[in-house]
C-alpha cells in the first residue's frame, strides 16, 4: 500500500499547484481518490467528520442495483432461448445477456464520464460521483436491442442538457438517466416501443415475438403470464426493470442504509395502489380492469419508484414533500398507463413530470414554516402595540 | 423546583467519543502568561487602552469597544503587558499579559447594589469589565446595553461531545451563582430562565428567583437556540440575552466583592489526552501547563478551544478562549485510507450513517481524528440534516439562502433564531462535507452589516 501511495504521489507531481498540468488535476484526483480516501483534514467548522461521503453513498446505490442488473442479464438470455426453443443452461442465458448488455454499460460510462471529466477540468472542480449511478442506470432501462450509438447519443444528451447545462451534479431538475431514456424514446421510437424490441434479437429472428404485458393490454390483448412470473421478472421488458423481486432486494438495501428515501418509495406504492383500485372499480377497458396488485409488479413501476424517483437531487427535498412527491409519482404512473395507449408504460413520464413539480411541492411545504414564523411576528408586534 | 417547560427532543445524536474528563478538579496547576483575543467577541472592534510594557492590575481595562466606548474589556490578572500581536491590516490578534507574583486588583463600589436602578447597574457592569459576559440573540454576539431584553436565559445543560458538566465545575459556587441570578433579574422584566438537565444532581434545581425548564434528548438538545424557540421564540426586532453558567457565578462574585472575577474552570478532554480532568484557572490563561499536566498520547494533535464540533482551532502554546469551559485535544488525521469509500469498511470511524456498522461495534466509545473522510462535493443527499436538527427550521433551505445572500429569505427561514453552533452536527454528519457553520456565520455577519 505504501509503495502504491508513493508511486501515485510521484505520478501526481506534474498536476500539483503551479505545475504544468495543474488544470487537469481533477481528472487525476478522481482516480487517486478512487483508490485512497485523501489525507485532507478539517480546516474550519466541526473538527471531526462522518465516515460517509458521496462516493460511499453512490457505491451503496450501485450495490443496490446489482441484483436487478444480474437478473436482467440472465433474463435477456432466458427470453431469447425460450422463444427460439433452443435448450439452454443458466450460464448460456447469462452469457447471451452479458454479450448484449456489457457493451451498453461500457458505452454509457465512457461517453458520460468523458463529458463529466471534461466539465470538471473546465470548471475546475472535482469529478462528482453521481454519474457512477446514472451511467449504470441508463443501460438498465433501455430495450436490449437498441444500437450502441443510440445509447451513446442519449447519454451525451442527458449529461449535457439535463445535468451540466443546469450547473452539474446537485443542480439538475430532471433525473439524468430518465432524460436519456426519454430522449431515446422520442428520438428513436421504433427502437424504444412496439412488440419487436423487448426480447433479444426479436427484430432478426422470426420466431421471437415478445410483447410487454402493458403493450399487449394497451392493444386490447390478453395476459399470458401469472402474477408470480411478473413478480419474479421472467417477462419481456427493458433490461433490468422486469423483476420486482430483485428490485425489492435493492429497495431493502437502499432503505436499510438510509440512502434511498423510504418515504418516497412508500408514498409511490400507496399512490399507485390507490389509483389502481380506483380504476379497477371503474373498469372501462382492459387496462383499467387489470388488477391493481398486478399494476404494482408489472412494467417499470417498481424499478422507477425505487431507483429513479428516489434520486435526491431531482426529488422533493423536504420530509413532507417526499410523501407528496412519491404519492403523485404513483398516481400519475398508473394514470398515464391507463389513459394513454401510446405510452403503455407511464412511470418514466410520471417521474419526469414530478421532477419538474418537486421544487413547487417543496416551496409550499417550506412556505408553511415561513407563514408560521411571520404570523408569530405579527402577533408579537400586535401585543407590543396593545401593551 | 417548579418547571415551566419540559423540552424533549429525539432528533439529534450523541457522539460517544473517548476521553471525557474525569471528575477531578486540579487547582494547583497554574499558568503565568495570559492573553485576550478580540476575536472572541464576534463583531467587536477593539480600541486599545494600554501599550506594551504597561503594568496592569486584575480588572484594569485593556481595550474598549469602538461601537460603545463604555464597554471595557479588562485584564484577568495583574502583571505586565508583554506583547500586542497584530495580524494583517494591523488587526489586533492578541494582547499578552505576563502575571506578576503578587496579585493586585481594581475594586469597584458595589455597596447597596440592590438599590441601584437598571441603568446604574448596566454602567457598573460595563465599567468593571463584566458586560462582555452577556450575549444577545439573535446572532450570538455581545449584548447591546441600550436594549431591554425580552428574557434572559442561563443554560446549564451541555450535550455536545465530551462536554463539561456545570453542576460539577460550579459545585462550590452556589452562593455566587444565586447572587449572579439576582443581579441578572434586575436587568430584565421577567425572572431569568434557567435550563437544567432532566436528571440534574446539583444545586441548580434549588436556585431561587428563576423560571426552571428541563431539557432532555440527544445533542443538540442542550443548545440554547432550541430552548429559546420552545419557550420565548425570537421575533423580528426582539432581543434575548444569554449568560454562560460560570459567568453567572463570576457576576455574583463581582457584585459581592466589587472585584472583577475571571474564574474559568476547564475540562481538558479528548481521545489524545492521557488523563482528562478539570482545572481551575483564569480567563485567557496559557494552555501549555494544563496540556502538560494531563499528558498527550501523541505529538501530532489538534488542540481545540471548545468542543469538537464548534470549537476554534488552537495549538499547544495558545491561550484559553474567553468563554469556553472545555479544551478538546484529538489526533490529527492526515493519513490515507485505501478504498475507504466501500460501504461497511472502516467501522472504527464514528458514523451516523447506516452505511457503516460503527455504532454497532464501538459501544464503548470512539477514537476520532480530524480526517475529512472524503472530499467536498455538491449537495446531493437530502433529509440527513433534518434528522439531527431539532428546531422548527428547514436547515438546508436556510443554508442555501445564506449561500445566495438572500436576506429576505434568510429572515423568513429563521436566521434570527440560530447561531453557527447549532449547525455543528450538520457539519459533522453531512455527506457532501459542507461547511455549514461557516456559511451560517457569514450569513449572520451579513445580517449584522445590512440589518443590524
Amino acid at each position: 500500500m505504501n509503495f502504491l501511495r508513493k508511486s501515485l504521489d510521484n505520478l501526481k507531481k506534474p498536476f500539483g499547484k503551479g505545475q504544468k498540468f495543474e488544470k487537469f488535476a481533477p481528472a487525476i484526483n478522481a482516480f487517486d481518490t478512487f483508490l485512497f480516501v485523501p489525507n485532507h483534514t478539517t480546516k474550519k467548522g466541526a473538527h471531526i467528520r462522518d465516515a460517509v461521503d458521496l462516493k460511499r453513498t453512490m457505491v451503496t446505490v450501485i450495490i443496490a442495483l446489482l441484483p436487478a442488473l444480474i437478473y436482467g442479464i440472465y433474463n435477456t438470455g432466458y427470453q431469447y432461448y425460450i422463444q427460439t426453443n433452443e435448450p439452454f443452461t443458466f450460464l448460456d442465458a447469462f452469457i447471451h445477456g452479458s454479450w448484449k448488455i456489457v457493451p451498453m454499460i461500457i458505452v454509457s460510462y465512457v461517453v458520460g464520464l468523458t463529458i463529466e471529466f471534461g466539465f470538471a477540468v473546465y470548471r475546475g472542480h472535482e469529478v462528482n460521483e453521481g454519474y457512477l449511478v446514472t451511467g449504470l442506470l441508463i443501460p438498465m432501462i433501455m430495450p436490449v436491442d437498441i444500437p450502441l450509438w443510440m445509447v451513446g447519443i442519449s447519454t451525451a444528451f442527458a449529461v449535457l442538457v439535463a445535468k451540466e447545462a443546469f450547473g452539474g451534479t446537485g443542480m439538475n431538475i430532471l433525473n439524468p438517466a430518465l432524460t436519456a431514456r426519454a430522449f431515446a424514446f422520442f428520438a428513436y421510437p421504433t427502437y424504444m416501443s412496439g412488440n419487436k424490441v423487448w426480447v433479444s434479437e426479436a427484430g432478426n429472428v422470426d420466431a421471437i415475438s415478445g410483447e410487454t404485458i402493458l403493450g399487449s393490454l394497451a392493444a386490447g390483448g390478453d395476459v399470458n403470464y401469472s402474477m408470480m412470473e411478473m413478480f419474479q421478472g421472467s417477462i419481456p421488458g427493458s433490461i433490468a426493470e422486469t423483476s420486482t423481486l430483485w428490485v425489492a432486494v435493492g429497495a431493502l438495501i437502499l432503505i436499510l442504509t438510509g440512502v434511498g428515501s423510504w418515504r418516497i418509495i412508500t408514498g409511490g406504492i400507496l399512490g399507485a395502489a390507490v389509483m389502481g383500485v380506483l380504476f379497477n372499480l371503474w373498469g372501462a377497458n382492459e387496462l383499467m380492469s387489470f388488477s391493481w396488485m398486478n399494476h404494482l409488479v408489472v412494467g417499470g413501476f417498481a424499478f422507477g419508484i425505487v431507483f429513479m424517483a428516489t434520486d435526491p437531487v431531482s426529488a422533493a427535498q423536504t420530509t413532507k414533500g417526499k410523501w407528496i412527491y412519491g404519492f403523485l409519482v404513483g398516481v400519475f404512473c398508473i394514470m398515464i398507463r391507463v389513459f394513454n395507449p401510446a405510452y403503455p408504460e407511464g412511470v418514466m413520464l410520471a417521474i419526469l413530470l414530478m421532477n419538474v413539480f418537486a421544487p413547487t411541492i417543496d416551496h409550499y411545504v417550506v412556505n408553511g414554516n415561513i407563514k408560521k414564523r411571520k404570523k408569530r411576528w405579527a402577533t408579537a408586534s400586535q401585543e407590543l402595540k396593545t401593551a | 423546583m417548579e418547571v415551566i417547560k419540559k423540552i424533549r427532543t429525539r432528533r439529534g445524536a450523541n457522539l460517544n467519543i473517548k476521553g471525557k474528563a474525569e471528575k477531578i478538579l486540579n487547582k494547583s496547576t497554574s499558568a503565568t502568561t495570559f492573553a485576550l483575543r478580540p476575536d472572541d467577541f464576534f463583531g467587536t472592534t477593539p480600541k486599545l487602552l494600554c501599550k506594551e510594557g504597561d503594568q496592569v492590575k486584575a480588572g484594569t481595562p485593556i481595550f474598549f469597544s469602538k461601537k460603545n466606548p463604555d464597554i471595557k474589556f479588562v485584564s484577568p490578572v495583574s502583571g505586565t503587558v508583554t506583547a500586542i500581536e497584530r495580524g494583517p491590516k494591523r488587526k489586533i490578534e492578541r494582547i499578552c499579559i505576563e502575571a506578576s507574583k503578587t496579585q493586585k486588583s481594581n475594586s469597584h463600589t458595589v455597596k447597596d447594589w440592590e438599590k441601584k436602578d437598571r441603568e446604574q447597574l448596566k454602567a457598573l457592569l460595563m465599567e468593571s469589565g463584566n458586560w462582555p459576559f452577556i450575549h444577545q440573540r439573535p446572532y450570538g454576539i455581545m449584548a447591546d446595553p441600550q436594549d431591554t431584553p425580552k428574557a434572559i436565559f442561563v443554560n446549564t445543560v451541555k450535550t455536545s461531545p465530551l462536554s463539561e458538566e456545570f453542576h460539577y465545575l460550579l459545585k462550590d459556587d452556589s452562593k455566587e451563582f444565586q447572587l449572579g441570578i439576582d443581579l441578572l433579574n434586575k436587568l430584565v422584566d421577567q425572572p431569568v430562565f434557567l435550563g437544567v438537565d432532566a436528571d440534574e444532581v446539583g444545586y441548580f434545581k434549588t436556585i431561587e428567583g428563576v423560571q426552571h425548564y428541563i431539557v432532555q434528548g440527544p445533542h443538540p438538545a442542550g443548545n440554547l437556540s432550541l430552548h429559546i424557540q420552545n419557550i420565548a421564540p425570537l421575533n423580528m426586532g426582539e432581543r434575548i440575552w444569554t449568560v454562560n453558567p460560570e459567568d453567572v457565578a463570576n457576576l455574583g462574585r463581582f457584585i459581592s466583592t466589587g472585584i472583577f472575577s475571571a474564574q474559568r474552570t476547564i475540562a481538558v478532554s479528548g481521545n489524545a489526552v492521557d488523563h482528562p480532568i478539570y482545572f481551575r484557572t483564569l480567563i485567557g490563561s496559557a494552555l501549555a501547563p494544563f496540556l502538560e499536566k494531563v499528558g498527550l498520547k501523541q505529538d501530532h494533535v489538534r488542540v481545540i478551544n471548545g468542543d469538537i464540533l464548534t470549537g476554534s482551532q488552537a495549538h499547544f502554546s495558545d491561550y484559553l478562549g474567553y468563554f469556553n469551559n472545555l479544551v478538546s485535544v484529538i489526533p490529527e488525521g492526515n493519513n490515507y485510507r485505501m478504498f475507504g469509500w466501500l460501504p461497511f469498511k472502516d467501522n472504527n470511524i464514528l458514523s451516523l450513517s447506516n452505511t457503516s456498522f460503527s455504532r454497532l461495534f464501538n459501544r464503548k466509545g470512539f477514537e476520532v481524528d480530524t480526517n475529512l473522510n472524503g472530499e467536498e462535493r455538491a449537495l446531493v443527499v437530502t433529509g440527513e440534516m433534518e434528522k439531527i436538527f431539532p428546531m422548527e427550521i428547514y436547515p438546508m433551505q436556510l443554508i442555501k439562502a445564506c449561500m445566495i445572500e438572500d436576506i429576505e429569505k434568510m429572515e423568513a427561514l429563521g436566521i434570527y433564531e440560530v447561531v453557527p453552533e447549532d449547525f455543528g452536527l450538520v457539519d459533522y454528519s453531512n455527506t457532501s462535507k459542507l461547511e455549514a457553520q461557516e456559511i451560517i456565520r457569514k450569513g449572520i455577519e451579513l445580517m449584522i452589516n445590512e440589518v443590524g
